[in-house]
């Protein structure tokens, strides 16, 4: 196979509070020339990890099993120059939050001619000269003016189009983002997302694309992930995620967004905190929370099986596949008994597993 | 958004040398008073064959113990020499010896925090292990024993209190750094593909910089009375060379007779440095973490 990124198998673990904490397991997919993969999931997923795996940003101390090929080359085996130049040249990331990812005290000229500077060589003018170029390319006007201000002086918006310039300024095969968008409200969020995609289409780069946002994931990516606990709980095409959802979780999520056209008067949240991967049980690490979880979901962890067009991580899908989304529209979804209190599932996970810990 | 202060509050310093839209120079009035009194003292020194009246070793014998006069503005010690010329000259090795203690303690405890800090793991764990055993050792202690194996004088001084001085420089800077590397912005750094070397000269440490020169200015102090004090006992600056802990050692048979003159000009010289280098390092170690 010839996937620009490959990774296999990978299991990662973070050393927190002096115990290694797996933070993803078995996580496998690849990445093709050009194409986009999206990575959804809640907050504490695995998305974030993944991404900086790819990177090879990971904390001291981290513990990773599996491999990360890119383009044929495990990452992990790269030493320290190669490494350099691999993140110079091959891949780069956007963040979430575009300010706290640039050196406050640095203008923007700074930040977007040191990699030029550094990796190509580039005299300072030429680089200058350059990073003006890419300002216009993410349509910043004045790009003159904007390389001699600071971050701070730059609303949001503008600063992520500066990260994005800088991102793609090595012309990399592999993009990184990070939730590019989600610290930026609706109409920013739109113009970003079309200039990264715009650049994404005259590069030719690959995409890695972390959202919380589904519909987004369905309108970016040509195949979506849907990761829970840290393992891949679904992948198939992004398109189909919505209509034919090959795992109940990624049902859930769908479920739990609101429509435009359509009037609800609560969300069906699902039951629950999201479960991190070190505390998940042993079977299914969606079963605690699964409407449809029977006593073989709790035997082992699950397979990643192959349905149709994707893989699914949910040993019930072949007899559940196509029940998990009312056909029909007007009708109240089927509600579940065992779910309480609506919940927002947004909700930042605060720990509070101490007995699930405390069994294992 | 409390980044978005953390970065106008950063950049202010830069900031105001363009665009005076914020007072952030930030070291207040008591600051100023001592950068002038500093000022002095360091005229002083740079001035002192030019501003004294007579040669700090001009030995007059008959003329020991005057007080104030014309020929001798503050008067002459126990050997005649008169008192201004050697207090001028004393400033001298009064200064020079705290600041070589300074400038090599920060260097190397600089270097050692931001590579303890960049390498991180066991060479990290070594570099604390290693600072605090120094640190265990106070500073005078190690002079005193440096002075006893090289023999008096300031170079063994300088040398001891150099390395005393590192692990006070170093632990402050590698808290600092170590907060500072763990930022995004050094990931975002990392994953352009720019060397380590150059984020942890070019982006962490001019980020540390300004708790840097604090601690340096308030490491002045201390070295300034440690070797004062050792001159003092008769272990760093060694006659006829003048110097003002010396002089307050000489001085001291002087007290004893009724002319205090000598230990008390130079102690009030040594009281009003290390005050003035102690309020400038107070000042500006507030404006850092008025920013933090």
């Amino acid at each position: 196979m010839n996937a620009l990124l490959q990774v296999e198998d990978l299991t990662v673990k973070l050393p927190v509070a002096g115990e290694l904490r797996t933070v993803l397991r078995d996580v496998s997919f690849s990445l093709d020339r050009g194409s986009t993969l999206g990575l959804v999931g809640e907050s504490g997923s695995g998305k974030s990890m993944t991404v900086r795996t790819v990177a090879r940003l990971l904390p001291d101390g981290a513990d990773v099993r599996g491999g990360v090929r890119f383009d044929g080359a495990d990452v992990f085996d790269l030493r320290a120059d190669a490494l350099r130049s691999y993140r110079a040249k091959d891949v780069a990331m956007i963040f979430q939050d575009a300010r706290a990812y640039t050196n406050p005290v640095r203008t923007i000229g700074d930040f977007l001619t040191e990699a030029m500077r550094v990796n190509d060589r580039m005299p300072k003018a030429a680089a200058r000269k350059r990073a003006q170029e890419l300002l216009a390319e993410v349509g910043i006007g004045d790009p003159e003016r904007r390389l001699r201000q600071y971050p701070h002086e730059l609303s949001g918006g503008l600063l992520q189009r500066v990260m994005i310039a800088a991102a793609v300024a090595a012309r990399p095969r592999l993009i990184l983002a990070d939730e590019p968008t989600t610290a930026l409200d609706v109409t920013t969020q739109a113009e970003v997302m079309a200039i990264l995609r715009r650049m994404q289409r005259e590069y030719g780069m690959a995409m890695l694309f972390i959202t919380h946002d589904l519909e987004l994931a369905g309108a970016v990516c040509d195949e979506t992930i849907v990761l829970y606990a840290g393992q891949v709980m679904e992948r198939q095409a992004s398109v189909r995620l919505h209509e034919d959802p090959l795992h109940p979780y990624t049902a859930a999520l769908v479920r739990a967004r609101p429509e435009i056209d359509r009037r609800v008067d609560r969300l069906p949240a699902i039951s629950g905190h999201p479960t991190t991967a070190y505390e998940a049980p042993d079977g299914c690490a969606f079963a605690p929370r699964c409407s449809f979880a029977q006593d073989d979901c709790l035997a082992g962890v699950p397979p990643l099986l192959r349905i149709g067009p994707g893989q699914t991580r949910c040993v019930q899908m072949p007899d559940l596949r196509g029940q998990l989304m009312p056909q029909s529209q007007p009708q109240p979804q089927p509600q579940p008994q065992s779910q309480p209190q609506s919940q927002p599932q947004s909700q930042p996970y605060v720990g509070s597993a101490t007995n699930e810990e405390a069994q294992r | 958004m409390s980044t978005t202060a953390t970065a106008v509050r950063r950049t202010g310093a830069r900031k105001a040398g363009r665009r005076a839209t914020r007072g952030t120079s930030g070291i207040g009035t008591t600051g100023w008073v001592a950068i002038v009194l500093l000022g002095l003292v360091v005229c002083g020194a740079l001035l002192a064959p030019l501003l004294s009246p007579q040669g700090p070793n001009a030995v007059d014998l008959s003329g020991a113990y005057q007080g104030s006069s014309g020929a001798h503005l503050l008067g002459t010690d126990a050997s005649g020499r008169d008192l201004l010329s050697r207090l001028f000259h004393g400033s001298r090795t009064a200064l020079i010896g705290p600041f070589l203690v300074v400038a090599v303690s920060t260097l190397l405890g600089t270097v050692l925090a931001l590579a303890a800090v960049w390498f991180g793991g066991w060479f990290d764990q070594l570099v604390v292990r290693v600072v605090d055993a120094v640190f265990a050792f106070p500073g005078l202690l190690l002079a005193i024993l440096a002075t006893a194996l090289f023999g008096s004088g300031l170079p063994a001084a300088v040398v001891a209190l150099s390395v005393a001085y590192v692990p006070y420089i170093a632990r402050i800077v590698r808290s600092a750094a170590l907060r500072e590397r763990n930022l995004p912005y050094i990931a975002a750094l990392q994953v352009q593909g720019v060397h380590g070397l150059r984020i942890a000269l070019g982006h962490i440490l001019p980020n540390v910089g300004g708790l840097i020169v604090a601690n340096a200015t308030l490491a002045f102090g201390f070295a300034l009375m440690d070797l004062a004090g050792l001159s003092f006992i008769g272990l760093g600056v060694q006659p006829p060379t003048s110097d003002w802990g010396a002089m307050v050692g000489t001085g001291m048979a002087g007290v004893l007779q009724q002319h205090p003159q000598e230990a008390l000009f130079a102690s009030a010289l040594i009281v009003i440095t290390v005050g003035a280098v102690n309020m400038l390092g107070d000042r500006l170690t507030e404006r850092w973490e008025a920013r933090s």
